[in-house]
Formats: C-alpha cells, sequence, structure tokens
C-alpha cells in the first residue's frame, strides 16, 4: 500500500489550508519522509506559490489526468528537499476536469514510491472537495477558532461520515493565546468539545507566516517560528510519535500554560 | 476603579461565550438541517394536531431539540395538558387506558394510547356535558376546548 494519503480540508476559505499543506509537506520532508504534495484547488491554484516553485511548473494535475503529460513529468522536485514533491493544479481549466476517481487512479500510482501524498483541497463541499477526499486515508480538518469558521468544519466533519472518510482530525489555526486568556476568542478545549472530534494541531497565529508566504519560504523552514513549530510537532504526530500540545503562552508556569489554552484535557475527546 | 476590570473581563467572557452558544444553537440545526424557522413551523403543527385531540396547556409548552453530538440529537418535548376533569373520572372514563397520570397543581399531563384517543375523547365530553358548571378558567386567557 505504501504512502499514506492525507487531505487538508476546511469547509470555509481562508483559514490556513494551504499553509498547512506547505508547511506539512515540508515538516514530513526534513523529517526524511518521502512526500508528495497535491494542489487540487483546480482554478486556483497557489499552493506552488507558497511552496516557493511556481515557476517551475511545467504540467500540472489536469495534464496528467487528461494524459498531455506523464506522472513524473508534472512531479516538481524542491530543490532543497529532494524527497519532496508538488504536483501544481491547473490555473485555467474547468473544474470538472478531474473526478475522484482519477484522483483516487492517481494516488494509487504514487503510493509505493513514497510515505506521505497531502492534499490540499479547495474551500466548499462541492465537486474539487469530494475529489479531495476520495483517496484520503487519514483527513486533517482545519479551522479557526471562530463561529463561521467552526460551523464550516463541523459540516464537514458531518460529510466526511457520509463519504466514509470520518471521523479525521483537528487542526485549530491562527488562535491567539493571548485572547484566549481573556475570554475574547474560542479555546481549542472549546473547539473540540462542540465539534467532538480528535486534535491533532494547535498552530498560533503567527506575524512570520504572511512574509514566509509571500517569499515562498514556509515558516517550517525556518527553527525559530512558533507556528513553525506547531506544524513540525503534527508532522511528527503524522509519523506516529507522541508529541505533547506546545505552550503558547509567556505566563503561567508550563501546566497553567498548557491548561489555560486547551482546559487541561489531552487530546482525546 | 476596580469595576472597569470586572467589567472588562466580564464583556470579554461574555465574547467567549456568546460563540459558544450560538455555535451550539447553529450546529443543532445544521446536524438535523431543521432550520430554527421551520422547527417553529413543526412545533405549531405538533401542537395543532395534538389540539384537535386534546386541550394543551400552551403556557407550560416546551419542545426544544437536544443536542448531544453529531449523530443521537432528539427532540425532547413536554405538552401538558389543560385540567379537564378529575384524575378519577378520568381513569374512569379510559377503563384502565389511560396510562399514567401525574398530578401537579394545577394541571395535568396525561399519556394515552392514541388508538383509544377517540373513544375516550367521547367519554369525557359526556362526562362534561353532565356537568352543570364549567370548571373555573382564566379570563385573561381564551378558553381553550376541543373543537
Ligand atoms: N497561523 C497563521 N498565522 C498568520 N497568518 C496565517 C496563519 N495561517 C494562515 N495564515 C494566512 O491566512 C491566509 C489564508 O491562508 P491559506 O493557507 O491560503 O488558507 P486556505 O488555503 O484555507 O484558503 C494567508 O494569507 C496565510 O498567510
Ligand atoms: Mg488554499
Amino acid at each position: 500500500m505504501g504512502a499514506k494519503v492525507i487531505t487538508i480540508t476546511s469547509g470555509k476559505g481562508g483559514v490556513g489550508k494551504t499553509t498547512t499543506t506547505a508547511n506539512l509537506s515540508i515538516a514530513l520532508a526534513r523529517l526524511g519522509k518521502r512526500v508528495v504534495a497535491i494542489d487540487a484547488d483546480i482554478g486556483l491554484r497557489n499552493l506552488d506559490i507558497v511552496m516557493g516553485l511556481e515557476n517551475r511548473i511545467v504540467y500540472d494535475l489536469v495534464d496528467v489526468v487528461e494524459g498531455r503529460c506523464r506522472l513524473p513529468q508534472a512531479m516538481i522536485r524542491h530543490k532543497q528537499f529532494p524527497n519532496l514533491y508538488l504536483i501544481a493544479a491547473a490555473q485555467t481549466r474547468d473544474k470538472t476536469a478531474v473526478s475522484p476517481s482519477d484522483m483516487v487512479a492517481l494516488t494509487r500510482k504514487l503510493r509505493p514510491e513514497h510515505d506521505f501524498i497531502l492534499i490540499d483541497s479547495p474551500a466548499g463541499i462541492e465537486r474539487g472537495f469530494r475529489n479531495a477526499v476520495a483517496p484520503a486515508d487519514e483527513v486533517l480538518i482545519v479551522t479557526n477558532p471562530e463561529v463561521s469558521a467552526v460551523r464550516d468544519a463541523d459540516r464537514i466533519i458531518g460529510l466526511l461520515e457520509a463519504f466514509n472518510r470520518g471521523p479525521g482530525q483537528l487542526i485549530i489555526n491562527r488562535i491567539k493565546p493571548e485572547m484566549v486568556r481573556r475570554g475574547e476568542m474560542l479555546s481549542a478545549k472549546d473547539v473540540t468539545d462542540i465539534l467532538s472530534i480528535r486534535i491533532i494541531g494547535i498552530v498560533p497565529e503567527d506575524e512570520t507566516v504572511i512574509p514566509s508566504s509571500n517569499s515562498g519560504v514556509p515558516v517550517t523552514m525556518s527553527e525559530n517560528s512558533r507556528a513553525g513549530q506547531a506544524f513540525m510537532n503534527i508532522a511528527r504526530r503524522l509519523t506516529g510519535e507522541n508529541v505533547p500540545f506546545m505552550q503558547l503562552d509567556a505566563t503561567g508556569n508550563l501546566f497553567q500554560r498548557i491548561a489555560r489554552l486547551f482546559g487541561g484535557n489531552n487530546s482525546e475527546t | 476603579m476596580s469595576g472597569f476590570f470586572d467589567r472588562l473581563r466580564g464583556r470579554d467572557r461574555g465574547s467567549k461565550n456568546k460563540a459558544k452558544e450560538r455555535l451550539q444553537f447553529i450546529l443543532v440545526h445544521d446536524r438535523i438541517s431543521l432550520p430554527p424557522e421551520q422547527l417553529a413551523q413543526m412545533k405549531r403543527e405538533i401542537l395543532e394536531v395534538i389540539s384537535k385531540y386534546v386541550s394543551i396547556d400552551e403556557e407550560h409548552v416546551d419542545i426544544a431539540l437536544q443536542p448531544r453530538d453529531r449523530t443521537s440529537n432528539k427532540l425532547i418535548a413536554e405538552i401538558p395538558f389543560k385540567r379537564r376533569a378529575h384524575p378519577e373520572e378520568v381513569d374512569e372514563a379510559a377503563q384502565g387506558e389511560i396510562l399514567d397520570v401525574i398530578d401537579e397543581d394545577e394541571e395535568e399531563t396525561v399519556r394515552v394510547d392514541p388508538s383509544r384517543i377517540n373513544e375516550i375523547e367521547k367519554q369525557m365530553d359526556v362526562d362534561e356535558g353532565k356537568q352543570d358548571e364549567q370548571p373555573a378558567q382564566d379570563p385573561t386567557k381564551p378558553s381553550k376546548t376541543t373543537d
């Protein structure tokens, strides 16, 4: 069977799916895993930009599916991490060019030679979302600690169950520990309680994220980014390592900091 | 001065709690694909049907979705009836078909085998007709009877 296929989805747009896919791909590559990242957001391709590979794309996902190129020709190899490849989304084509069974067939070809295949899902619950989750062994649902994002995450969790891809694991992105502490923002525990789903990562709001996307160097590539550390922790958990949730606050003792952020519970819900 | 921080804290808590409350409400409806407006309509219809057979103490009706988790939500309904007769009379009328009579201060919650409702209803009408005086009714409320 080979690689594990992990789809990153959310329902709502702009919550951090592409950021997460780029960073987890690099983090897993840094851990020595053989990784393929696939951008399934056809028509709105941007995983290549966040990963800094936009200038090297000749063929894309739709070219592969429609037989205009061989699969290896559409796999862009990362310069720093030779064990990491990207398959870009088509920028101009119609979304229906790819079907869920195309995605299953594609990942079947990639599985033997790799350890992880990460799929960046488009927002919404339409065809693109179905394409992205069809081949998934594991689904990561990205959300923000906000009412609308959590609502969409809940919808996605319900759909994953219906598609037999559930229950999935949650990534809470853009959490601001200071606001959580003041009671101005939902905590990670609030969100996991409401969604009753397992959590695999908490990623803080981090000012280094946007500049790093600007320059095409995801935060996991540098050592001193908290968001980067959080993504690295998630990658480790994906490889089966038991990594404690990181402390996101500068005050109080370690236990209090974690307890405050996460309500004192572990990741089991 | 001390009130400032209290107020600030109170407001801040409110914002997160507000988010939680709103989410819980939204998700119950999302999970069963029944928007609040339709639930309200459904409640009205349920009460309408029941009112055809028994008069309902509308002020104390409580029909609500009970959120558990994604897969086990349920509708919990408490629909108290208006006092129609003394428990002994009801008992007699139903000839043992009344399964449960809970005597409260003002009203009774009576659960009846639905297949026997017509029969009981008829019997109760007869009983009522025999009475000279109507039971005291609140003049501020329109009297609710089974038409
Ligand atoms: N943890 C974070 N801290 C700060 N900014 C973030 C974080 N995660 C994502 N962003 C920013 O949010 C925006 C949307 O992220 P993106 O990954 O493109 O979302 P999606 O793919 O879900 O639409 C981007 O500008 C991204 O840089
Ligand atoms: Mg995206």
